[in-house]
């Protein structure tokens, strides 16, 4: 009796896990399996194409310096947006999570978050109507100024990081605030009564607690920027070649899958590995 | 420094803060009403961006191509993901721990490599492109969100309560149907709306998985963006923005994401 229970039951477990499970298998477990296999193919086994296995494509990765620089200079852009994104981010959470009080800060948050949610390409889209040469940027500054000036940020690395800060910011926003929410507010009036001056209290007490929270926020903006493609596309024009963007090219322009493939996985390593030395900071910042 | 001095130029940050979010969507809306095709000013009100958006068939198809794929992407997503969700609150069994660190994969890999390995895999399977692989590809980037979403809502449900409505005689699909489902109805649907802007603003996958001339409205907004801007853009692209920006303000409404509630 009991025996069929328990199978009942696992029937049931079964059959309430196994449809969403199996999905996430089909769309994204086994094609990056998929992809493993063809990175060490030397042509698509598709059609009457002639293909053996090889390791040529990883080869390439490691005898060029080409693609090891793009690697390297799209892991510096993420390391600058996310720098620039922590440091404008997290003062930003401060006030909604200390300073400003009741209903209104539940206002402000929503509104801070919600372009996030919104339609990312479009965001884009948006900065590089502002940026252009002869764009709103410059048309604004000339009437506040007293003199004339030029200014075309489009196409170069400074409208890419702009996109990519404005794309990702509210990210380090929502993880800092919920870590500094957290915080008792006793803790802070028990340091300042103790004689501590602001400094040392920021410094001290709020952030070592809302460490954690930071580098969560930190991790998941430096994650999708090192492999953007379309911000720089858009608007870093000629400058803006990136590692993303030469994987792209693979799959749309060249068609050379499997060394887009192979880029793709030297890619997914390199992310593997910042998650992997994050996530014990990321599992405290759940909690 | 004084404390009100502090407090002042931290609202004064926010404010920079929001000023930098909205202006260029602000710009971009602005300029979508302008009648002059080069964005030149004075402004000229004008909707004839808008007009001419209606009478383009190939944005109106993509459109509708768009909307039909969320809402496919939102019916499956939402079924599946609030089963799973149930599951993952009701039972305890081995693995358990291991299909919740599943659910990371498809938010933390850059879509760039989630897009491009399963356009391999489909086509290796003799799918390829076309609306049945982003449909499928949008799902799976949905269902984790659906889960995280509902169980975050479940976490508030007093289990004692399916106990009782069982003691009281009450079948396993009976108890899920009038006890549970009811409680979290709000969960599942902020997942739902959460499932259509994912899939709705997907730009990534779709542009993988599309047929060329066969495209969602991002992927066409971004072939378009490459040959040059067009004021039509910031109109098709100002509807889009105002459309999910209302799906998440629901999203929000009906849970308490971000809220302290």
């Amino acid at each position: 009796m009991s025996a069929n229970l328990a199978n009942q039951e696992r029937l049931r477990i079964f059959g309430l896990l196994s449809p969403a499970y199996l999905w996430l298998t089909v769309a994204i477990f086994l094609p990056l399996s998929a992809m493993l296999y063809f990175s060490f193919l030397s042509d698509v086994p598709f059609g009457d194409a002639d293909w053996h296995h090889t390791t040529k494509n990883y080869q390439a990765f490691f005898q060029t310096k080409t693609y090891a620089t793009l690697l390297w200079k799209s892991i510096r852009l993420g390391l600058t947006v996310t720098a620039v994104a922590v440091l404008v981010g997290f003062p930003c959470a401060y006030v909604l999570a200390k300073t400003i009080k009741g209903r209104s800060r539940e206002a402000l948050f929503l509104l801070v978050i919600l372009p996030f949610w919104s339609n990312s390409l479009v965001r884009i889209f948006s900065w590089a109507i502002v940026l252009r040469g002869n764009g709103v940027l410059e048309l604004g500054l000339n009437a506040i100024l007293p003199f004339q000036v030029d200014v075309n940020l489009m196409f170069s690395t400074p409208a890419v990081v702009i996109g990519l800060v404005h794309s990702y910011l509210p990210y380090v926003i929502l993880t800092s605030y919920l870590a500094l929410q957290a915080i008792d507010d006793n803790l802070i009036d028990a340091a300042r009564s103790m004689g501590a001056n602001k400094l040392t209290i920021l410094w001290r007490v709020i952030l070592p607690l809302s460490l954690p929270g930071l580098l969560a926020g930190a991790v998941l903006i430096f994650v999708p920027v090192v492999g953007s493609f379309m911000e720089p596309r858009i608007l870093g024009g000629r400058v803006g070649t990136y590692y993303g963007t030469v994987i792209e090219d693979q799959f749309v322009a060249v068609f050379n899958w499997p060394l887009g493939a192979a880029l793709s996985f030297i890619l997914l390593a390199v992310v593997l590995l910042i998650l992997a030395i994050a996530s014990p900071v990321l599992k405290r910042a759940q909690t | 420094m004084s404390g009100v001095f502090l407090a002042r130029l931290g609202k004064l940050w926010l404010a920079c803060i929001l000023f930098f979010l909205y202006a260029p969507i602000a710009v971009m809306a602005f300029m979508s009403f302008n009648a002059s095709q080069y964005y030149q000013l004075p402004f000229d009100f004008s909707l004839k961006w808008y007009e001419k958006l209606a009478g383009n068939q190939e944005i109106v198809d993509a459109a509708t191509r768009s909307v039909m794929i969320a809402l496919a992407t939102t019916v499956i997503a939402t079924i599946l993901g609030t089963a799973a969700s149930v599951a993952l609150f009701r039972y305890e069994f081995r693995g358990k721990r291991f299909l919740q660190v599943m659910l990371f994969p498809p938010i933390a890999i850059p879509w760039l490599i989630t897009g491009t390995a399963m356009l391999i895999f489909f086509f290796g399977v003799g799918l390829g492109r076309g609306t049945p692989s982003v449909i499928i590809g949008h799902v799976a980037l949905a269902l984790p969100y659906v889960i995280v979403v509902v169980s975050a809502r479940l976490a508030t449900f007093d289990a004692t309560l399916e106990e009782a409505a069982r003691s009281l005689g009450a079948d396993s699909w009976t108890v899920t149907r009038e006890v549970t489902l009811p409680w979290i109805s709000s969960g599942v649907i902020a997942g739902a709306l959460f499932a259509f802007a994912v899939s709705f603003d997907q730009f990534v996958v779709s542009y993988f998985l599309s047929e060329p001339g066969d495209s969602t409205l991002p992927v066409l907004i971004y072939t378009s963006i490459r040959k040059g801007f067009t004021p039509e853009i910031n109109a098709i692209s100002t509807i889009i923005i105002v459309v999910s920006m209302a799906v998440m303000l629901f999203a929000a409404r009906f849970s308490n994401f971000g809220g302290e509630r």
